[in-house]
């Protein structure tokens, strides 16, 4: 066989006809998979909605005090204006315990009474103050459920995959079981049963959407590692002699992750809406927090005249829309950015 | 040749993967990937392994880096024998044995940059820290000829002969003495892969080292190889030097294989006989009894598929199990196979 002569480095004859690709510092840093993530999910017009309607909520949660200050020492307690039961409607004065007028108020509108921008429901709670300050504890809830769930199912999921066997038969149907119990069910029973416990709060709702959410990640994970096991580059890891635990962070968790950090995104619009079917049922939280759920439940006793008591509904269930679709929007765009099929089209 | 040292001594290597079916799992039947070989590896030579795709070649290469624990067998390297070490003495030993794959666009983590992929072992085995990683990884990539400048990019931005050549750094980086390479140029271009070859020869050469080549291109593994092995359906054929193996072929199906080789000139290629053996290969999960290739051998008698042949040394160095090559008969079995003309 013929020597050839050895690749030489010099390619600068190329320059002219293949300009070089600039390789920005964003990349470099985040190493091109991530890179094309993160530029995918700034492309499609669909995700850019959604992390502006991500954001907004963001800032009305961070800057919540400015925006609705509060009464008492708990901001969460949305402000009474009385207790009669009849609600009032949008931009009705402000007659008793009147808080703080927001600094933007006065500039915006020129009065300088505070009046009850959204209205009020049963019980003269003022609806503005609780979705505002009801933005924090949506946040808080899909958050803290969501990032639990994800850890829970990514640890049993990846258990399972990484010792298989019997390990993995007996944790899956431990999964399965799971799965056939109606969710809302569920969470509603688990819930009840630990508010007398807990004592009302965010808590039991938490920790039963908590318990009955996990298994869908457990089980993407699964079937994503176990396929990642076998590549090439896991077995070349353990030829090199990788430890378990690092080629399972390293090799194989990082090339498995995506699909179920879709799940997730898509997620926290479903939990955040749970919740608040939860609260809107009466479970959790004492009556009076600042959560969209109670806000919508004070409408409970008015459905029959929401002719005259729509902002009751209105504008809890406007928000709460736009939330869920937010995380929705960035969700569906992060599926089509990990999608294989869609790859190189945006 | 056969006063060398012997690095690698494989001894009735058995690797069977059970089948499970149904709710409980159970194992219904096994795939006999690998059903009782025999072989060694002597200190710097290069022994060539050949057989069509199925019979187990990768499996041998695997199960001998315990990448796959062996059903029985043993495989003593350095004088321990693998099979028994377990947890960090083994992860210990690897350092000794590394692996080249076939495909060099799956052998590479995606989110890995060279530097991480050449510089793991290192690492992982504390032989070198921080910045000396750095240094070595570029060195390592000259030496497999590329540009160390690429020390921070990506797989995706290499070309497959480029990638390889990344997967010869990473198996370089621990500077062990045996490396198996499991079809490394079989994904490649021609002429990338006698780049591959090449630079697989060179480092050979300088770095002393010993290589398991596992192909099912047979004038590339004439080309590289030192002895050859042919494999056929989990067993060993036959195993000779390389000019002795490609001159005078012994088993039906070495001289089957070998008379599918073309000849690169028009004249010899036109009068040349091709042995198209008949049927396929049998399915692994039920074997056939006694020699396994009986069912496809133009020379099948009735031994052969009542017991095995046995494994044995009919010339020096010369191995073979086939109950026909007898002494006596060993001219007829030849002729009668109208061995090809070179």
């Amino acid at each position: 066989m013929a020597t050839l002569s050895t690749p030489t480095f010099d390619n600068s004859l190329l320059k002219d006809i293949l300009p070089e690709r600039k390789i920005t510092w964003l990349e470099r840093v985040l190493g091109p998979e991530n890179y094309r993530i993160v530029k995918g999910l700034l492309k499609t017009p669909a995700s850019i909605v959604g992390f502006i309607l991500i954001g907004t909520f963001i800032l009305i949660a961070v800057f919540a005090p400015a925006i609705a200050p509060p009464v008492t020492s708990d901001p969460y307690k949305i402000p009474r204006d009385g207790f009669s039961s009849k609600p009032q409607g949008i931009g009705t004065e402000w007659s008793k315990n009147v808080p703080d007028i927001p600094f933007w108020y006065t500039p915006l509108t020129g009065k300088t009474e505070w009046v009850h921008l959204m209205g009020t429901a049963q019980g003269q709670y003022d609806i503005f103050y609780g979705i505002i300050w009801g933005t924090r504890t949506a946040f808080r809830t899909g958050l803290m459920v969501v990032i639990s769930t994800f850890i829970i199912g990514i640890i049993i999921g990846s258990i399972s995959a990484f010792y298989g066997g019997l390990v993995d038969n007996i944790i899956m149907r431990i999964v399965d079981v799971f799965m056939t119990m109606p969710f809302i069910m569920m969470a509603l029973i688990m819930a009840a049963v630990l508010t007398p416990v807990l004592g009302r709060s965010l808590l039991p709702s938490i920790l039963a959407l908590i318990s009955f959410g996990w298994m869908g990640y457990a089980r993407i994970i699964r079937g994503d590692i176990l396929s990642i096991k076998e590549r090439d580059y896991t077995l070349a890891a353990r030829v090199v002699g990788v430890r378990d635990s690092r080629i399972l962070f390293r090799h194989i968790l990082p090339n498995a992750i995506f699909p179920t950090l879709v799940l997730a995104s898509l997620a926290i619009g479903d939990v955040v809406l749970s919740f608040a079917a939860l609260s809107f049922l009466g479970i959790g939280t004492e009556i009076g927090y600042a959560d969209w759920g109670q806000v919508l439940s004070f409408a409970r006793n008015w459905i029959t005249s929401l002719n005259d008591y729509w902002y009751i509904v209105v504008w809890p269930g406007f928000t709460l829309v736009l939330f869920v679709m937010g995380w929705n929007l960035v969700g569906d765009a992060l599926r089509d950015v990990l999608d294989p099929r869609m790859r190189g089209k945006s | 040749m056969s006063d060398q040292e012997v690095l690698l001594d494989v001894r009735d290597l058995v690797m069977h993967f059970p089948i499970h079916r149904g709710v409980f799992q159970t194992v219904v039947g096994y795939v006999h990937a690998v059903d009782g070989i025999s072989f060694e590896i002597r200190r710097g030579e290069t022994l060539g392994l050949v057989g069509e795709s199925g019979c187990g070649k990768s499996t041998t290469g695997r199960a001998i880096l315990q990448l796959y624990k062996p059903t029985a067998g043993r495989v003593i390297f350095q004088g321990q024998n693998l099979v028994n070490l377990r947890g960090e003495k083994l992860r210990r030993m690897r350092r000794q044995m590394q692996m080249i794959f076939q495909d060099p666009y799956a052998s590479l983590n995606p989110r890995m940059s060279v530097e991480q992929i050449v510089g793991e072992p290192l690492q992982i085995h504390n032989i070198l820290k921080g910045s000396d990683v750095r240094d070595r990884v570029k060195e390592l990539l000259e030496l497999v000829r590329l540009n160390p400048s690429y020390i921070d990019r990506y797989p995706h931005e290499f070309s497959g002969g480029q990638r390889q050549r990344i997967g010869v750094a990473r198996a370089l980086a621990l500077q062990p003495e045996l490396i198996i390479c499991d079809e490394p140029i079989s994904a490649l271009d021609v002429s990338v892969q006698a780049q591959v070859v090449n630079l697989l020869e060179d480092l050979q050469k300088d770095m002393k080292l010993t290589y398991l080549f596992i192909a099912h291109d047979l004038s590339m593994v004439r080309h590289i190889s030192d002895r050859v092995a042919v494999m056929y359906l989990g067993i060993m054929a036959e195993l000779a030097e390389r000019d002795e193996l490609y001159s005078n072929p012994l088993h039906p199906y070495t001289i089957a294989l070998l008379s599918a080789v073309p000849i690169p000139s028009p004249v010899i290629e036109a009068k040349r006989k091709r042995i198209i053996l008949k049927g396929d290969v049998p399915s692994p999960v039920n074997p056939p009894s006694g020699c396994r290739f009986h069912t496809r051998c133009p020379l099948a008698e009735a031994i052969c598929s009542e017991k095995r042949p046995v494994w044995r040394e009919v010339r020096p160095d010369h191995f073979v199990a086939c109950h026909l090559v007898q002494a006596e008969s060993f001219d007829k079995t030849r002729s009668s196979m109208a061995s090809r003309e070179v």
